[in-house]
């Protein structure tokens, strides 16, 4: 085995047992999205009623509530790496004779497998909230899954190489990371709300990476129907969606593996 | 001297690192043999985990080159990190893992063939004395299992040499000796290479040689014997009523360089042992007490660099230049 594969399984694996073994970490990660979805859904429903398209306001957001849960677990990455760095750990993982680009794949895939772990768990809240799950939609599902956690773990990784303290990071993250799901359309529609939160959203990969996840769950027709992303005029389709957060992923991850090499 | 007869498992040439203007390691050269104890012995800041990190690969050097086990540290870093294996000050262990599950994914990271893992991991497991606890997670472990852990890690892949930074940094002096008892088991088994940076004075006396390491340069390099009578002797105390017309008669009959201070006088002479019968019978002025002690490498550092080795614990910032003998 070469030393970038091993060092993409030997990382990955480790983040992985390092979650199921955690099980304070299983729980806060389901119990946030459940709250989320309580509180905002049971809060919004009784005010707003059906949104178009004969869509709901929990099954709009319960998408969005799995996407969040992605960029959260995906930019954990990062604090990983930072956590590592703090208890000693990291060195023993640089003096191994791994690649340091097999590592920062390692770190992604890893977050990438929790956070497709975490979204199956979250599935079986589907049939509660009313959202039709189907084969074809967990099939779907799962690459979209892994495509979004590896390009958001990229640009945990990328912040992640650079922070040296773990309570700068959480604050810098807890700065990023709120504006990011407020501004991606996970709790209403991007299409119809003031210009400069219209702007601001359509600026935020995230918010591509929502609408995709949507499009699984509620299929094109919704997002024809008003619930979708227009940008100039044109309605984003999944495809459209998959292949731009694809290429962003590319250069986060390009600069993630650089950011991390960097240091010796 | 030991490995002198087979080709160096470490050499280093003019090795030197420099952080912005701060000269860390300025220009060393030593080699060591293969199965030989090496210590690097210094104070703080003096350059020896500098020196490790580049023999280590995990630090570039600025000039000079370095072998080990034959590989190039610079051009040749995966090679160099399969040869050897490390124990750092600092621990390096996922604490949220059980022992056997980091003993696991450091045999991965290194690729210990399957059909071999299990079986080296219970006898390093079994060595260490933590086998019963393999399946607990390391965050229960106590400093010095903490430290046997990874001493078992750092030798799972079978290195040639062994990188120990300060090994034992604040054990208990029983867990420093069992350690201590389980390196020389390896050494003797597998000749292996114990490669090893210290403060402690007992610990480097551990060492077949030691080099002295300070402001980044090699002061000194030799069998802790050899190093200990360059610094001219036995020390003998001896207590009186009369310190003056004790210190004039030593100088006069014996030819010594007496020191009075702390209501004693004391002076070295080589071979203290066969001096000291002669002495007490010799000697004019009424004797209230006599010591004897031979030279430690603390006073081999003294002697070297006319400082002492600063306290390991709680030595921040620099200190008065006089503050007595450790201990």
């Amino acid at each position: 085995m070469s030393e970038l594969t091993r060092g993409l399984c030997v990382v990955a694996y480790r983040d992985v047992l390092g979650f199921v073994s955690d099980r304070f970490r299983i729980v806060a990660s389901l119990a946030f999205p459940l709250l989320f979805l309580l509180i905002f859904g049971g809060g919004f429903s009784n005010v707003i009623g059906p949104m178009a398209g004969g869509v709901d306001i929990v099954q709009f957001m319960y998408p969005g509530i799995i996407a969040q849960a992605v960029l959260t677990t995906s930019l954990f990455a990062g604090v990983s790496i930072v956590s590592d760095r703090e208890v000693g750990f990291l060195r023993e993982i640089l003096v191994a004779p791994l690649s340091r680009t097999g590592i920062v794949l390692g770190k992604a895939t890893g977050a990438a497998a929790v956070a497709l772990l975490q979204v199956l768990a979250l599935l079986i809240l589907a049939p509660i909230v009313a959202v039709p799950l189907g084969l074809e939609t967990v099939v779907l599902l799962v690459p979209t899954v892994i495509l979004l956690s590896l390009v958001l773990s990229g640009l945990g990784i990328f912040i992640g190489s650079f922070a040296r303290s773990q309570q700068g990071f959480q604050l810098f993250m807890q700065m990023l990371v709120f504006p990011m799901i407020f501004l991606a359309g996970v709790f209403f529609p991007v299409d119809n709300v003031p210009l400069w939160m219209e702007v601001a959203s359509k600026a935020n990969p995230v918010t591509y990476g929502v609408d995709a996840i949507r499009q699984v769950f509620l299929g094109a027709g919704a997002s024809g129907a008003g619930l979708g992303v227009t940008v100039f005029g044109h309605t984003m389709s999944f495809v459209e969606e998959m292949a731009m957060v694809g290429a962003l992923g590319v250069v986060l991850l390009t600069a993630s593996g650089w950011a991390f090499g960097r240091q010796e | 001297m030991p490995g002198a007869e087979t080709a160096p498992v470490i050499s280093v040439h003019q090795l030197a690192r420099r952080f912005g203007s701060i000269e860390a390691v300025q220009g060393v050269s030593f080699e060591v043999g293969e199965g030989e104890v090496f210590g690097f012995l210094g104070p703080n800041g003096a350059g020896k985990t500098t020196t490790i990190n580049m023999l280590c690969t995990l630090l570039r050097p600025t000039s000079g080159r370095a072998t080990v086990n034959g590989f190039d540290v610079v051009h040749q870093r995966s090679d160099v990190r399969r040869s050897i294996g490390l124990v750092f000050q600092q621990p390096t262990l996922d604490e949220t893992l059980t022992a056997e599950q980091n003993l696991r994914f450091h045999a991965y990271a290194y690729g210990v063939p399957g059909d071999v893992r299990a079986q080296r991991m219970r006898e390093l497991l079994t060595l260490v004395e933590l086998w019963d606890r393999r399946g607990s997670k390391v965050r229960t472990f106590s400093g010095g299992m903490k430290r046997r852990l990874e001493i078992a890690r750092g030798l799972l892949h079978r290195p040639r040499v062994l990188f120990l930074d300060e090994p034992t940094l604040g054990l208990d002096p029983q867990t420093r000796r069992r350690i201590w008892e389980y390196l020389a088991e390896l050494r003797a088994r597998d000749r292996l290479t114990i490669f090893l940076t210290t403060h402690y004075m007992d610990e480097a006396e551990q060492a077949d040689r030691i080099a002295v390491i300070d402001h980044g340069r090699i002061v000194a390099l030799d069998s802790p014997t050899n190093l200990k009578s360059a610094v001219g002797g036995d020390l003998i105390t001896i207590a009186t009523a009369d310190r003056d017309a004790a210190a004039d008669e030593l100088r006069t009959r014996y030819a010594v360089s007496p020191v009075v201070a702390d209501g004693t006088v004391s002076f070295q002479v080589p071979g203290g042992e066969a001096f000291l019968p002669e002495f007490v019978r010799g000697f004019s002025q009424p004797l209230e007490a006599i010591g004897l002690r031979r030279p430690t490498l603390d006073d081999v550092f003294l002697h070297l660099t006319g400082r002492e080795i600063r306290d390991p614990e709680g030595d921040a910032g620099p200190e008065p230049a006089n503050v007595g003998w450790r201990r």
